[in-house]
């Protein structure tokens, strides 16, 4: 039985690598000189790769687990993992030098450890103290440290060089995979992965919906999305405002030759993230250190 | 017996509320009540629709095209999302853009919509003087065990009201998503391979593998 089921597996990764290689070799035709991207062929290759493994392993068994587990279930086990992933998110807000959602991050583990039925359910967010989204990569942004080039990692997906290196320390210090007995680790990592994945299969297929290139897009939401945790929600802005470019509903000529005009001074690519001097700090909140970096 | 009168009237009185909202519609309604009227509306709406919630996303989308799309101006967002290129295409490869755009927008925002399931809507006090032509509205949208999603909602005050130009996901705008793409598209295959590209992608289901 059990032979059978290792021989079927190394046959299925056969086929991975095969998928793998041809993907590369397709995936190093495109490059579009994106100065975000400079790995642009060898990521969308990657990219491909984990397209692949993503369709025949890790989205079925996900939507398997979404459909037959009860909603509590599930629920359960989001909330258990983000409880102890509150640890470290306590920490890297105190490296922020956010004194006050460490604290908070650091009750809510209190909280939901103990009277949440060890982490079983969130209690801390019933009564005001809200989740944060904090990781080492967001630290050294906070601290001043550029992305870096983008890079795909294989099974792992996007990141930057910035992020990579935040995330082998997140890695390196995950409570969960520091866990002894090894069989039980094992299966909390996977557990953790499935909940993971099946908690964006909504998001997945909206991507796939939404999407001209889902490499570029993926690869562009990412990069605007951490740029927008480092700011804890509040980055100066990408782009101006409509209205810094005139009305638009008369005179539209007029406008258009003024808002790209802006946009294609800076940048000989339309395309490039194009920011703006730092508008006012929107929502009250100072603009950090990094406002400057990354581009 | 009393209970149920007091609730009829309180649901008499927020119907009228909503009413007189939408009557006085366009210019007076300030951004910020006017996000909140209207997403209130449409999943008061998607909670009652038994075709919905069983995924008929026809009924969506036409939701969506009646009281969503009017919200919006599809010509700013356009312009901001094919950026150089804009002042190189003509006016009949503008109209077509912002058409094919408009579509594939409203596909994907009708879609993101009916993964919704009764998740907690927290509208964000707007940050701006009165006098402020161009706003964001921040919608917050609580989950147990992760971090609140931020909707955030780009206006610009118009004669006809206030409208929409950007959407921000949890920080990922959509206008600056679609640049790059856009951008290589043109690049490419030129303002009509992107048009056709655009088309193409309004036309199928899904498009399952990536082009390039």
């Amino acid at each position: 039985m059990i032979k059978v089921t290792f021989s079927s597996l190394r046959r299925q990764c056969g086929y991975l690598l095969a998928a793998a290689i041809l993907a590369l070799s397709a995936g190093c035709a495109t490059t579009n000189g994106d100065s975000r991207d400079p790995f642009e062929g060898y990521n969308r290759a990657i990219h491909g790769f984990n397209q692949v493994v993503d369709e025949a392993v890790l989205k079925p068994v996900s939507k398997a687990y979404k459909e037959v587990l009860p909603e509590l279930v599930q629920t359960g086990v989001r909330n258990f993992f983000a409880n102890i992933a509150d640890l470290f998110i306590s920490v890297n807000n105190l490296l922020q030098g956010k004194v006050v959602e460490a604290a908070s991050d650091g009750m809510r583990l209190v909280i939901n450890t103990t009277i949440g039925g060890l982490g079983l359910m969130d209690w801390a967010t019933e009564i005001g103290l809200e989740k944060h989204n904090e990781d080492f990569g967001q630290t050294f942004g906070r601290w001043g440290v550029g992305d870096g080039p983008y890079i795909v990692w294989p099974i792992f997906g996007s990141s930057t060089v910035r992020d990579s290196i935040g995330e082998t320390l997140d890695i390196r210090f995950d409570p969960v995979r520091n866990h002894t007995p090894v069989d039980v680790r094992n299966a909390a990592l996977l557990t953790r992965m499935v909940a993971r994945r099946a908690d964006l299969l909504d998001a997945s297929r909206i991507l796939e919906e939404a999407a001209l290139d889902k490499y570029t897009f993926q690869r562009d939401s990412y990069l605007q999305r951490r740029r927008s945790l480092i700011f804890d929600g509040n980055p100066p802005r990408e782009f101006p405002r409509a209205s810094t470019t005139g009305p638009t509903s008369k005179a539209e000529d007029a406008v258009e030759v003024q808002a790209v005009g802006a946009g294609a001074g800076e940048a000989e690519r339309a395309t490039g993230p194009v920011t703006r001097a730092p508008l006012a700090p929107e929502n009250g909140k100072t603009v950090p250190v990094a406002s400057a970096q990354g581009e | 017996m009393l209970m149920a009168t007091k609730r009829l009237l309180a649901f008499g009185a927020a119907a009228a509320g909503v009413f007189v909202a939408t009557a006085a519609l366009a210019q007076d309604v300030p951004p910020d009540v006017l996000v909140k009227t209207v997403t209130l509306e449409v999943i008061d709406i998607i909670g009652k629709d038994k075709d919905i919630q069983s995924g008929n996303q026809r009924k969506v989308v036409e939701l969506v095209e009646a009281k969503v799309l009017p919200h919006f101006n599809f010509t700013a967002m356009t312009r901001l999302a094919v950026a150089t290129n804009w002042e190189k295409s003509t006016a009949e490869q503008k109209k077509q853009l912002t058409e094919e755009f408009k579509t594939l927008l409203v596909r994907t925002y009708s879609s993101a919509l009916s993964t919704y399931r009764d998740q907690k809507f927290d509208f964000r006090p707007l940050r701006a003087k009165a006098t402020d032509t161009d706003v964001t509205v921040q919608v917050r949208i609580a989950q147990s065990g992760r971090e609140p999603v931020t909707l955030e909602y780009d206006m610009e005050k118009s004669p006809a009201g206030w409208k929409a130009y950007d959407v921000r996901v949890a920080g990922v705008s959509l206008v600056a998503n679609y640049r790059t793409a856009f951008a290589n598209e043109v690049r490419t295959n030129g303002i009509d391979g992107l048009i056709r590209g655009l088309a193409e992608k309004n036309k199928g289901p899904t498009v399952k593998a990536e082009k390039k």
